[in-house]
């Protein structure tokens, strides 16, 4: 079975964010880039397999330019077996649904049958494209998963079902799986990962290659667009409380119940 | 698409969850804008005239059994009927784990643009424009929709809960159904029955500073039981087995948004920040003056979690 792992590069979770202007959004050029941390669940989640030998590839598909390889390598390194950026001038400016159609259709052309996504990029936070892709490909899917077990022809999987419920889920294959944290522990790249990582490819393709309409993708057809950045709103500021500790406790809630009313 | 608004509502237990109120009284003050009406399409079993106080003008239900367990077939066929039949052009849910699965997939099937998590909407030219946190919250952007129907989850406890009004609603049943790919097998109740995490109105987290498991049943949920608030947790008291992971607060836990946050002995880092820096009022309870949590605190108290925690638990209970 070959199995495709989303891989999205993001921000490291402690970069300072800021904005470069309020039409064309925040400053990236100093940023330290990672992997998504939901894509190292999903990744590790598709690298258990090959290790059980339930699967016989592991192929990383990320829809970016050539400053995201650095991170596909990491993946790589860590165990993927293959990768495919997917990169063309028809591409830029993609909303979810797009970036969602350019990998449907690159994991219909690599013919893979099982997709590990992370649940979210914490970039965008959008938390889309998993089901998207799913949704274009008419596969099965199950979102927000932290347990599973995948045999040769389904998976179950528990899937968070809101107020701290989870749900056990079966789905058969092909099938999309969107991975949140407590799944797995994601392995480090060895040093000889490292060592065989530089010498496996990163194939490139573009529209044609993968037979996505490049009219269906892009800025022209992007449906939704980000205007108006800006920083998060100021919080008031606040008050450190004084006096010995029953003091300070009583004034708590005090403030709490007269204040700011939320008790 | 009309002008029309659609919330979605969805239920608990036969009960309408209150943020299908929030969100009505919110398309009731976008509709007064855009001049479109407000529909709600209630999923699940509870009482669907009890929206008309709301704001909706109709409901269309769907009930019965496809919708015990969230069957996505079910759900979005539900959904999309309700946009159908209710001249939607913009259609409004809470975030949450069905929402987010269902709207994606339905963005995908319709063609349609969907903004997720936005915690604020405004009417603006007849248009619904949502404005929503990225980055973890560190930056925010507007969110313009351009297609004939546009889908917005919010973020809940971004509006309020309005007042209940006299209005009633015309209820239409709905029929929806479908049989998923994925199948429902079983389900795993929470441990407890706290308000979860994203929805809940007060929560209390500990951090590493509570050193243990048992201390944390100790100090951090009493505390937590005094005020009906939901307990949570940083990712180091959970990646050091204080708490479970489904109580972490944070980039890679849960974005929470309440009224009320208490973080006693969490230092404030940058991604436990991401998680929770909208709460209305922080309380920080910390020995270190220098915690960055007191930067982003409404109220702090510098001192010992050991000795605090106690003295708040029996002030609050004895309150
Ligand atoms: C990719 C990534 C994702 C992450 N996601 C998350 C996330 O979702 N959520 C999250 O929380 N973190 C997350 N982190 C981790 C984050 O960077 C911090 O390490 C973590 O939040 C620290 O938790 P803490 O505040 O409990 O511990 P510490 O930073 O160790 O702080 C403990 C605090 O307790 C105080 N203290 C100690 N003893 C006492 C006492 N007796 N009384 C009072 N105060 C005391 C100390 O002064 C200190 O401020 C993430 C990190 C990465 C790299
Ligand atoms: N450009 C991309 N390249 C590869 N995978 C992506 C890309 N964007 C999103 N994904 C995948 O979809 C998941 C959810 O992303 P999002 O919907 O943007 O929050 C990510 O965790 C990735 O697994």
């Amino acid at each position: 079975m070959k199995i495709g792992v989303l891989l999205k590069q993001v921000p490291a979770s402690d970069s300072r964010i800021k904005i470069a202007d309020p039409q064309r959004g925040v400053a990236l050029d100093d940023v330290k880039w990672e992997i998504n941390p939901y894509d190292e669940f999903a990744l590790e989640a598709a690298l258990a397999l090959l290790d059980a030998k339930v699967a016989s590839d592991v192929v990383l598909l990320t829809v970016g330019g050539a400053d995201t390889e650095q991170r596909i390598r990491d993946g790589l390194a860590r165990g993927a077996t293959a990768a495919v950026r997917l990169d063309d001038a028809a591409f830029g400016g993609s909303d979810c649904l797009g970036v969602s159609r350019i990998l449907a259709a690159a994991v219909k052309a690599e013919g893979i049958t099982l997709v590990f996504a992370g649940k979210q990029a914490i970039d965008g936070d959008n938390a889309q494209v998993p089901a998207m892709v799913a949704e274009l490909l008419g596969w099965g899917y199950v979102g927000e998963v932290d347990q599973l077990e995948v045999t040769g022809a389904g998976a179950k999987a528990w899937r968070a079902a809101g107020g701290g419920a989870r749900d056990v889920v079966e789905v058969g294959l092909p099938a999309v799986i969107g991975c949140d944290k407590g799944l797995n522990q994601p392995r480090y790249a060895s040093l000889k990962g490292i060592m065989m990582a530089k010498r496996k490819k990163i194939d490139v393709k573009g529209a044609g290659a993968i037979g996505v309409d490049a009219g269906s993708v892009g800025a022209s057809a992007a449906l939704v667009s980000e205007t108006n950045w800006g920083e998060p709103p100021a919080r008031p500021p606040g008050r450190v409380l004084q006096g010995d500790d029953a003091a300070r406790v009583k004034a708590l809630v005090a403030a709490l119940r007269d204040e700011v009313k939320v008790i | 698409m009309g002008n029309n608004i659609l919330v979605v509502a969805e239920t608990d237990d036969g009960a309408v969850k209150k943020t299908a109120f929030e969100l009505l009284g919110k398309a009731k003050a976008l509709a007064a804008s855009t001049g479109g009406a407000v529909h709600a399409v209630l999923i699940g079993d509870g009482d669907a005239a009890s929206l008309g106080a709301y704001g909706a003008s109709t409901v269309h239900h769907a009930s019965g059994a496809a919708f015990s367990h969230y069957n996505p077939a079910a759900w979005t066929s539900a959904v999309q009927g309700a946009i159908a039949a209710s001249d939607a052009g913009v259609v409004l849910a809470a975030a949450g784990p069905q929402v987010r699965d269902g709207f994606a997939r339905l963005a995908a099937r319709l063609g349609a643009g969907l903004a997720t998590e936005v915690t604020e909407l405004r009417a603006e030219g007849g248009a619904v424009v949502g404005r929503r946190p990225q980055f973890a919250g560190k930056a925010f952007s507007d969110v313009v929709i351009r297609s004939a129907v546009a889908l917005f989850t919010v973020r809940p406890n971004s509006f309020g809960v309005p007042e209940a009004g006299g209005g009633s609603a015309s209820v239409s049943a709905l029929a929806a159904g479908g049989d998923s790919k994925e199948k429902v097998v079983g389900s795993e109740e929470p441990s407890s029955d706290v308000v979860d995490l994203t929805e809940a109105e007060r929560i209390v987290s500990g951090g590493r500073a509570v050193k243990s498991a048992e201390n944390f049943d100790k100090l951090i949920r009493p505390l937590a039981a005094s005020i009906g608030a939901t307990p949570g947790a940083s990712r180091a008291a959970v990646d050091a087995g204080y708490a479970p992971h489904n109580e972490q607060v944070g980039q890679t836990g849960k974005v929470v948004n309440p009224s009320l946050y208490i973080a006693c002995g969490i230092s404030g880092a940058i991604q436990h920040l991401a998680g929770m820096r909208t709460s209305k009022v922080i309380v920080a309870i910390n020995k270190d003056p220098e915690a960055p949590i007191f930067q982003h605190a409404t109220y702090g108290i510098v001192g010992d979690i050991f000795d605090i925690c106690p003295m708040l638990t029996a002030e609050l209970e004895s309150a």
